[in-house]
């Protein structure tokens, strides 16, 4: 395979560095690949915002020095194409979370989880569209343009990290990074066939990140392996004195146990995750998956988490509260959209109107509701005590099992604009939600195709239990062999 | 419960919004809806649980109160929508009429 032709596109991270150090490949290529396969899916995918094409050349040439000087020293990311979701902070380069209120906006600095990629010498080839502000399931809430899944267009990608997702799965870029909230990696993750990963809440530093729901949100990698997923994982993750939230304590290593199988691990299977709504084909390719690790020697049980269906409840209380609060923010005064009127109150007013979106403001609007005066107890109080509930259910079941395994969506990718009731879409995220609350590490895995569309295997740990996460999914991908599914598009840059 | 439309203006006014009456009208049906919705909470018995604000596990995070070079004045303006001699500029606060 020549290096000119696109041959490097659909290669994973691991595949990229060690060619890269073997002299088969230039970053320089890389990068030219990832941006003519970019140009060529674009039209159709539109998983990207801003286009970073000069800046990931010249990351790419001193990419190609550093290798040169290094040789295998030289960090596992150095040279190897990114995309970022828009709501991360990258000097100099627009970042507007997909809202026209921050259409134009600049950051002044980088956030901790970018910058330890550009320290690796990572090459980014653009910003992802996303939903507007992180908040949505289908990446339809982009104030720019929805996004299509690459392995059919007409479907959504899952959100609110579409662009991330589509960027991998389209083979555009090996790795991406995204947030997740409430499901935000794992369910676009499972809709588009990739590997999503959503650590430990504190694991990896919010600072830079545009927030949404700051006590739930979490930075986590897209990649197409396991693998590749450990490797970025272990190059974001780890204390930041700048984010008061970061845990200090110690990052396992996760590539130390990530092949060291499930032989003699208990796996709990949570009777609740296969409640009504699960559509058949997403049924049985999870069970089936769950069958696969069994053959590996893990022991499986059913489990219970009585109260995961008052998960749905008690988010969209604490995340559209928080997101109150972080997008009061937004007000034309220091950066983004301004609408002049003729006192500082109308200009909030009018600008604030006008730079949000439809389910930004219901969710501004709720979260103010819950935290208003006479409402408090019965909405955030009461949702708080819930999200107690909620976590010590994990914390029992953790007593008992391992991991946890389910699915990660009741459903495949659903076509563009069949869900246009907001608790309708509020739905998709009903498996990855208690996960968030509780601050649990949780991955999905690629677990095969229902009606021809990808599936995805959820697999939840204990808090700070990341490595025996990654260890479970690689350990089935590997039995599986599922990583070998690429959507359609991988294939259009050999022809 | 259903929310009037003073409540949702009020909410609105609150969260700094400024709704059309279309707006007021849908949102206030949609929030309606979503609270019916979420009402599964009061199902839960939480008579002997507390409140968890954040799940980090972490109390109390401290540092040295110690000066440290910060982005400056120019970068901390080069977004705003209006600036004067190092400082963001608004309009009147008080109503002009």
């Amino acid at each position: 395979m020549s290096a000119g032709d696109g041959g490097w596109v659909g290669r994973t991270v691991v595949e990229m560095r060690d060619a890269l150090r073997r002299g088969e490949v230039t970053a320089v290529q890389l990068a030219e690949q990832a941006i003519a396969h970019r140009e060529r899916v674009d039209g159709r995918v539109h998983a990207f915002l801003a286009r970073t094409d000069e800046l990931a050349r010249e990351q790419a040439r001193r990419a190609d020095e550093r290798i040169a000087r290094e040789g295998d020293a030289a960090p596992a990311l150095c040279g190897i194409p990114v995309a970022l979701k828009d709501v991360l902070c990258l000097q100099g380069v627009e970042t507007t979370a997909s809202s026209k209120i921050l259409r134009g906006f600049l950051p002044p600095y980088t956030g901790t989880a970018v910058q330890r990629l550009l320290d690796q010498g990572a090459v980014v080839v653009g910003k992802t569209n996303c939903d507007e502000f992180a908040m949505g399931s289908s990446n339809e809430n982009s104030a720019f343009s929805p996004v299509g899944n690459p392995w059919d267009v007409e479907r959504v990608p899952g959100g609110s990290s579409g662009g991330s997702a589509a960027s991998v799965a389209a083979g555009v870029v090996p790795y991406a990074l995204g947030t997740d909230t409430g499901g935000s990696i794992r369910q676009p993750a499972s809709l588009c066939g990739v590997v999503g990963f959503k650590p430990t809440y504190g694991r990896v530093s919010r600072y830079g990140l545009i927030a949404f729901a700051s006590s739930l949100d979490q930075i986590g990698p897209f990649t197409q392996t396991v693998e590749d997923t450990a490797l970025v994982y272990g190059a974001v993750a780890g204390h930041d004195p700048l984010d008061s939230t970061s845990s200090p304590t110690p990052v396992e290593d996760p590539l130390e146990q990530l092949r060291s199988g499930v032989e003699g691990m208990r796996l709990g299977v949570p009777r609740e995750y296969f409640v009504e709504g699960i559509e058949p084909g997403v049924r049985a390719a999870v069970e089936r998956a769950i069958e696969v690790l069994r053959s590996l020697g893990a022991s499986v049980e059913e489990v219970s988490l009585p109260s995961t269906d008052a998960g749905l409840s008690t988010y969209y209380i604490i995340a559209p509260a928080e997101c109150s609060s972080n997008l009061a923010r937004f007000d034309g005064v220091r950066f983004g959209l301004r609408e002049e009127a003729a006192s500082v109150l109308q200009t909030y007013l009018r600008t604030r109107d006008a730079g949000f979106g439809p389910e930004v403001k219901r969710r501004i609007m709720l979260g103010t509701y819950a935290l208003s005066s006479g409402y408090y107890d019965a909405y955030y109080r009461k949702a708080q005590k819930v999200r107690t509930v909620i976590a010590e259910e994990f914390d029992r079941v953790f007593e008992q099992v391992d991991a946890l395994v389910c699915p990660t969506s009741p459903t495949v990718a659903f076509t563009q604009g069949a869900r246009s009731d907001p608790l309708a879409m509020y739905l998709c995220d009903v498996l990855t939600i208690p996960v968030n609350l509780a601050g649990l590490p949780g991955i999905s895995v690629p677990c095969g195709l229902a009606d021809g569309l990808p599936v995805g295997l959820q697999v939840i740990g204990p808090r700070f239990q990341d490595a025996r996460v990654l260890r479970v999914a690689h350990a089935y991908e590997q039995a599986a062999g599922t990583a070998a599914a690429r959507s359609p598009m991988v294939a259009e840059a050999a022809a | 419960m259903t929310l009037s439309r003073d409540d949702v203006a009020h909410v609105a006014m609150l969260a700094r919004l400024g709704l059309s009456d279309e707006e007021v009208e849908r949102f206030g049906a949609q929030l309606d809806a979503i609270l019916h919705a979420i009402s599964r909470l009061n199902e839960v018995d939480t008579s002997a649980v507390a409140e968890t604000a954040q799940v980090g596990g972490l109390v109390n995070v401290w540092r040295e109160d110690e000066p440290r070079p910060s982005i400056g004045t120019e970068r901390a303006l080069a977004n705003a929508p209006d600036s004067d001699e190092g400082q963001f500029r608004v309009g009147a606060i008080q109503e002009s009429e």
